[in-house]
Formats: structure tokens, C-alpha cells, sequence
């Protein structure tokens, strides 16, 4: 008992992290139809700069530790959503009305140019970071195993909640959110009421960044060690849960980023460690054999 | 200037590009501050950051003169050109037109690699195939060439292989390499369990390779085409996983070695044969040479290239191939045409799968070792890149990406590094300027007339 329920905390955990970085892809595939193959690359561009704002805070004395964090926060936000903003306008905006692979493809080859830039300026190495957010409390102890919930986790679990909140506001209460919805109904019929489509688009792409910055913020500071390649599988990751959950929507994007972090952890923590991933991946093909739409999606009727 | 402007638009001119490319450098500070400015390195075991400032500026720089150059190209183009400012006709409904659609501002800015006929390209690809066949005879030619062409025909079959899928049946494939990898480990594992020979071996790669397609593509081919894609990705980083994990048939991380060597219709390439063996050297009463194998599996793969392209070039006019095209162009039409789309669209995916495993096989019984390492990613990104790179559906084209992105490694230590860098930004550059790739034509295989519209 206690054990699984050290799993359902780590699940938990881990399910917030994915499920933010899943709500790029929900986002973007139901405003334009596309997999944004770079997402995974651009969580992983937010670890680093979260990683890289830390050591520049700690060689500018910042020692408190609230503080360091709201700054981490931002600054990761801040500058990556710039990287999903410019990946958009570059390698997508000008494939609008391409062939139906081109921007799967473009897409691709942003995520292997994002990988290498990435790799060649901060090394292939893995970058080990010191814990900055240490201690937690003990649950509950029951036959010699006692459930451990560090502040870390209470910490990812609540921002992950108040993102969650922010966001939902923004998509149902503001402009940009109705903006949003609409241009996800009717591309062209929301071009003639007026809605500026490309800005809405540009602006799924940069919430998308941002949470997933935030993904990469708490991964960087939850393990510690981040290199060049985690957005790849931590992009498959994400996308399953995104497809689990009903591609397209938002709230099942975050309900299926839960169920991946719960599956993954009771997977490790009563199968094997090494197949791990290969359960996830058997989970998306399962969910697209027998219920494609998703838990929480619509069916999508393709016309001519 | 040799059309009057109107003064205000020359005078409003030149502040408006610097502003437009003042704000792609603001833009550009923010994106190397963090990642270019700073660099987190770890000395004695703790990390540590070090400033590039210097690299930011020359960044910013660089694109701001970059911007600045490209508005100016948009605009000497504007006001050169024979239409200056009517709008583009619009263009008639079809795919061939859409597709050009998003590239059309920047193509003329490309410059245009020049039209090749169909007799250009039948001389050009006779010229190839003489030099290919030629070149273990040629003068210049070394042990160290002849490998690095085996490199290069490995890929160019792989291209072939993967063009199957993405070029003509309009599937992306991510996880090429999986297939490659499921080729050359049942080899390996094959011919070790059976005791059979290379020729045995090969069908049996390609055969289990064509299953795993079938399986993996039975449950996503239904689907949008954007899944398959995803799940390909995925299968290839599970194949990998399995290969890593599996050991006690596939050896984890250490691999597989001792996998045999081809043999010359049962000849072996051996300095001193075993009892009761003659070696091909023996054989043909000449002198052993190592360079004999080496050419030995030089024109191995090339045989094995070269039937997969008049194999695919066949199936193109087959109703399997011209169906496959079909599809990639309008999958509703074609449902409503009576074409199935997923077992026209399995058998696509079946058929790169199983050329994949052929080159899989071979890969195997010429390193004579094989381990989950040769089989990541990036293998699968190449072999996409060469695909993409050379013109989707384009055989000739295949060839010449291939060449480029295996021999551009071999230049220097610099090109190796910057090598995938290159291929992601040009796979973006193509798409976005010139979606045929390089080289290609998407012309369908066959047409209904002679004369109805030459492109």
C-alpha cells in the first residue's frame, strides 16, 4: 500500500511534466491539423535555459530560493517561447498552403537542427545539476517503507495546477482564447469575421512554449541531469498522452499526461525499468487500434 | 531604377527594411542570449557558466545583414520583374500547383538547378552507372574509396528503399532504420542458428523485415497519415530499446560479432582456406588480395541497389505503383474510386520494410559486427534527409543526396560536426523554397494522354 503509493506520487509528478508539454501538441493539432515534431526539442531548449538562468543566478549571488525560482520561471518562459514563436514562423507559417508532408517534414528537420544547435553550443555531455529545492516529509510508514513527498513535488504539483487554471482561463474568458477556439472550428470562416489567424496561431505555438518550458523547468530541477537529447523521447511521451487523452483537446491533453506519468511509474515500480518506455508506446498503438478519438475526443471527419 | 517608383514608396523604402531587419535581430538577440551567450560547462564536476557574448553579437550581426539582404533581394525582385505588381493569377485547383504555392516568394531567390529532360537524365544516370561499375578498376582508386562507396550505396539502396514509402506512396516513415536493424539482426541470428549462407540469408532478412512492416502499419495506416509517422518514430526507438534490453538473443550494448562473411557462390575471400575449402583466390588461380572482398561486396551491394531501383521503377507502372501515387495525391478520390486505401497503403510500407532489411542484411555480413549503436536516430533522420533532400519520388536524386551527406562527413572533422546541423535547416530550407527537393520531379509515372500538359 504504501508503495503504491509512493508510485501514485511520483506518477503524479511526472504526469504534470508531461501533461504540459502535451498541451503543444493538443494546441497546435487542433488549430492546424499538424504534429509539431519540434515540441519535444523545444521542452528540452526550456530545460536549458532553465538550467542556464540557475547558474547565472547562482554567479549573481542569488541565494534565495522563492526568488530564483520566479525568476528561473520567467525567464525559461520568456525565452523559449521565443524559440517556438520563430520556429513557426520560419519553418511553418511559409508551408501554410503546402503539400500535405511538407510540414512534417520541415518539422522534422527543425527538431534535428534544434537537437545539433543545441548539442554543439553546450556539448553532448550530460549536464548534472545540484538539487536546488531539498527536503520533503515523510506521509505515512507502514512496514518499514515510508512514502516520501519532497517540497519539489508539492511544488510541480501545485505550478502544474495554477497553469492548468491560468490557461483554462485564457482559452474560455479572453480574446485570444475565443480567438482560439474559433480559428479551431473554421480556419477561413474566423479569417472572415476578422480574426487575425496567423497571430492566433503564432500564439498557440508560443502558450505551447511556454508551458513546455515550464515542463522542462521542472524536469531540470525534479532529476538534475539534462542533455541534448531528452526532447525526443519525452516528445513521443507527451504526444502519446496527448493522443490518449483525444487529440485536440485541451483538458485531455492534461488527463492523458496524468494516466502516462501514472502508467510509466506503476510500470517501473512493479515491472522493468528497461521496458519502461516501450509501455508507453505500446499504449499509443493500443489507443489508436481501438479508440482513435481519445478518452475526451471528437471523431474527426475529414472532408473534401 | 527602370520603372518610375513613386517617391514616397523609394524614399519610405530603406526604413522600412532596416526596421524589419532591426526587429528579426531583436528577435535574434533574445534567442541567443541564453543559449549562445552563455554556455554551462562543467569543470571538476561542477558546473560552471561561461560567456560568449562575442558569439551573440556576431549572431545578431549576421542576421540583421541577412534580413536586410533578403528584403532587398524581395524588393530588386519586386521591381524587376515583368509583372510588377498585378496579383498572382489564382491557381487552379491540384495539388501540383498547391504545392508550389508556399515557396513561390523565395523560389527565385534559389538559384534554379537547371530543368533536366528525360534524355539529360537517362545520359546522366548512364554516366553514373558506368563510373559506379568502373570504379574499383579505376586508377585512383584505393581500398579506403572503395569502402567509402559502399557507404554510399548502402544509403543510396536505403533511399531507394525509403522513397518507396515517402516518395511515392506519400507515407512518412520516421523509424526507416528499425526495419534495417530488424534485417540485419535476424541475418546475424539467422545464419548463425541455421548455418546458412548469405543467399539463403538474405530473403529471410528482407521477409521477417517485410512482416515487422505489415504489423506495425496494420493498426496506423488506417489512420491519418500524421500517426504513422509518430508511431514509425516511436518503433524505432523501441527496436533499438529491445535490441539493448533482449540479451540473451541479441547480446545487448555489446552486439553481435562473428556474423560471417559472404562468400563467392561459395568461395570464401581467405588468405589460407580450411581443409576440404577452395578460396576464391585458388579458385581463379590468382594472388590474394584483401582488396578482393572489399570489391566482392562493393559490387554486392550495387547488384542489390540496382534490382531494387528496376524493381521499384517496375512497380511504379504496375497498378500497385500507380495506385500508391494515387493515393499520395487524394486519398478520398481514391476511396471513392474503389482503391483500398490501407491494404494499397500496407503494401507500400511492407515493400520499403523489406528493402530495408535487404540493406540490413548486407550492412550486417559487411561489418561482420553489428550492435544497437548503428541503428539510432539519427540513421533514420539521414536516410529521411537524403530522401527529402534529393527530390521525394526521385531515383537520380536519391543518388546524388546520398553522396553529398555520406562523403560530406569524410571532408574534415568540421564538416562531421556540422553535418546534421546542415541537413535539419536544409530539410526546412527545401521545404520551404523549393518542396520537390533539389532535383525532383513529382510527375506522375504514367499519363492518361500523350500531349494533354507538358510540364
Amino acid at each position: 500500500m504504501a508503495y503504491f503509493l509512493q508510485q501514485l506520487i511520483n506518477g503524479l509528478t511526472l504526469g504534470s511534466i508531461y501533461g504540459l508539454i502535451a498541451i503543444g501538441y493538443t494546441m497546435v493539432y487542433g488549430i492546424i491539423g499538424m504534429i509539431n515534431f519540434a515540441h519535444g526539442e523545444i521542452y528540452m531548449i526550456g530545460a536549458f535555459v532553465a538550467l542556464i538562468t540557475f547558474l547565472v543566478l547562482g554567479v549573481a549571488g542569488v541565494s534565495y530560493v522563492p526568488l530564483a525560482l520566479l525568476v528561473m520561471l520567467l525567464a525559461t518562459m520568456l525565452f523559449t517561447a521565443a524559440y517556438g514563436w520563430t520556429v513557426e514562423r520560419l519553418a511553418y507559417r511559409p508551408l501554410r498552403q503546402s503539400f500535405r508532408l511538407a510540414p512534417l517534414i520541415s518539422a522534422i528537420g527543425m527538431s534535428i537542427f534544434l537537437q545539433n544547435y543545441v548539442q554543439l553550443l553546450q556539448g553532448a555531455r550530460v549536464k548534472a545539476l545540484p538539487p536546488v529545492v531539498q527536503g520533503g516529509f515523510i506521509l505515512m510508514e507502514s512496514g518499514g517503507f515510508s512514502v516520501q513527498v519532497s517540497w519539489l513535488q508539492i511544488f510541480i504539483l501545485l505550478l502544474t495546477l495554477a497553469l492548468m487554471a491560468g490557461f483554462s482561463l485564457l482559452i474560455a474568458a479572453t480574446p485570444l482564447g475565443r480567438a482560439q477556439r474559433a480559428c479551431e472550428q473554421d480556419m477561413t470562416m474566423a479569417a472572415l469575421l476578422g480574426i487575425d489567424v496567423d497571430r492566433t496561431i503564432s500564439a498557440a505555438f508560443v502558450i505551447g512554449a511556454a508551458l513546455a518550458a515550464v515542463a522542462g523547468l521542472m524536469v531540470t530541477l525534479y532529476y538534475g541531469v539534462i542533455d541534448f537529447f531528452i526532447g525526443f523521447l519525452a516528445g513521443i511521451k507527451a504526444f502519446t498522452a496527448a493522443v490518449l487523452g483525444g487529440i485536440g483537446s485541451l483538458p485531455g491533453a492534461m488527463l492523458g499526461g496524468l494516466l502516462i506519468g501514472l502508467i510509466e511509474a506503476f510500470w517501473s515500480g512493479y515491472f522493468s525499468v528497461e521496458y519502461k518506455d516501450v509501455s508507453v508506446f505500446v499504449i499509443l498503438v493500443l489507443v489508436l487500434i481501438f479508440r482513435p478519438t481519445g478518452l475526451l475526443g471528437r471523431p474527426d471527419v475529414e472532408k473534401v | 531604377m527602370a520603372r518610375a517608383a513613386p517617391p514616397a514608396a523609394r524614399r519610405g523604402a530603406w526604413p522600412a527594411r532596416l526596421a524589419e531587419a532591426a526587429l528579426a535581430a531583436g528577435l535574434a538577440l533574445v534567442l541567443a542570449v541564453p543559449l549562445i551567450g552563455f554556455q554551462a560547462v562543467e569543470t571538476n564536476a561542477v558546473l560552471g557558466i561561461r560567456t560568449r557574448f562575442g558569439w551573440v553579437a556576431l549572431a545578431v550581426a549576421a542576421v540583421f545583414a541577412g534580413r536586410l539582404l533578403l528584403t532587398l533581394a524581395r524588393d530588386w525582385r519586386r521591381a524587376f520583374s515583368l509583372r510588377p505588381t498585378s496579383p498572382q493569377p489564382s491557381p487552379p485547383a491540384g495539388t501540383e500547383r498547391k504545392a508550389e504555392a508556399g515557396g513561390r516568394r523565395f523560389q527565385a531567390l534559389v538559384p534554379a538547378f537547371p530543368a533536366l529532360g528525360r534524355r539529360e537524365r537517362a545520359l546522366l544516370s548512364l554516366l553514373g552507372l558506368g563510373f559506379a561499375l568502373a570504379l574499383p578498376f579505376l586508377p585512383f582508386s584505393s581500398s579506403y574509396l572503395i569502402d567509402l562507396a559502399t557507404s554510399v550505396v548502402i544509403y543510396v539502396m536505403l533511399g531507394w528503399g525509403l522513397n518507396v514509402v515517402v516518395g511515392l506512396a506519400g507515407l512518412l516513415d520516421l523509424g526507416y532504420v528499425a526495419f534495417y536493424a530488424v534485417g540485419a539482426y535476424s541475418f546475424a541470428l539467422f545464419v548463425r542458428w541455421f548455418d546458412l549462407s548469405f543467399w539463403q540469408g538474405l530473403p529471410l532478412a528482407g521477409l521477417l523485415a517485410a512482416c515487422f512492416g505489415l504489423t506495425l502499419g496494420f493498426p496506423v495506416l488506417r489512420l491519418r497519415g500524421d500517426y504513422l509517422a509518430i508511431v514509425t518514430l516511436g518503433f524505432g526507438e523501441i527496436v533499438r530499446l529491445m535490441l539493448l534490453n533482449w540479451v540473451p538473443v541479441t547480446n545487448g550494448p555489446a552486439g553481435l560479432s562473428d556474423v560471417p562473411r559472404p562468400s563467392f557462390f561459395g568461395l570464401p575471400f581467405e588468405r589460407r582456406a580450411p581443409p576440404g575449402v577452395t578460396t576464391f583466390a585458388d579458385f581463379f588461380h590468382i594472388p590474394f588480395s584483401p582488396q578482393q572482398r572489399l570489391i566482392f561486396l562493393y559490387y554486392l551491394i550495387l547488384a542489390l541497389a540496382l534490382v531494387t531501383n528496376a524493381f521499384t521503377l517496375r512497380l511504379r507502372r504496375l497498378p500497385i505503383g500507380r495506385a500508391w501515387e494515387a493515393l499520395r495525391e487524394d486519398e478520398i478520390a481514391c476511396r471513392a474510386l474503389g482503391i483500398n486505401p490501407t491494404t494499397v497503403k500496407l503494401s507500400a510500407f511492407a515493400t520499403g520494410a523489406m528493402l530495408g532489411g535487404f540493406a540490413g542484411a548486407f550492412f550486417a555480413t559487411r561489418q561482420g559486427f553489428i550492435s544497437p549503436e548503428s541503428f539510432t536516430f539519427i540513421e533514420s533522420a539521414t536516410i529521411l534527409a537524403i530522401v527529402v533532400l534529393g527530390g521525394m519520388g526521385s531515383q537520380l536524386g536519391v543518388v546524388m543526396a546520398a553522396v553529398v551527406l555520406v562523403c560530406l562527413p569524410e571532408l574534415g572533422r568540421a564538416f562531421a560536426e556540422f553535418r546534421m546541423l546542415l541537413f535539419g535547416a536544409a530539410m526546412v530550407a527545401i521545404m520551404v523554397w523549393r518542396p520537390r527537393g533539389l532535383v525532383a520531379h513529382r510527375a506522375p509515372s504514367l499519363r492518361l494522354a500523350a500531349g494533354r500538359e507538358a510540364r
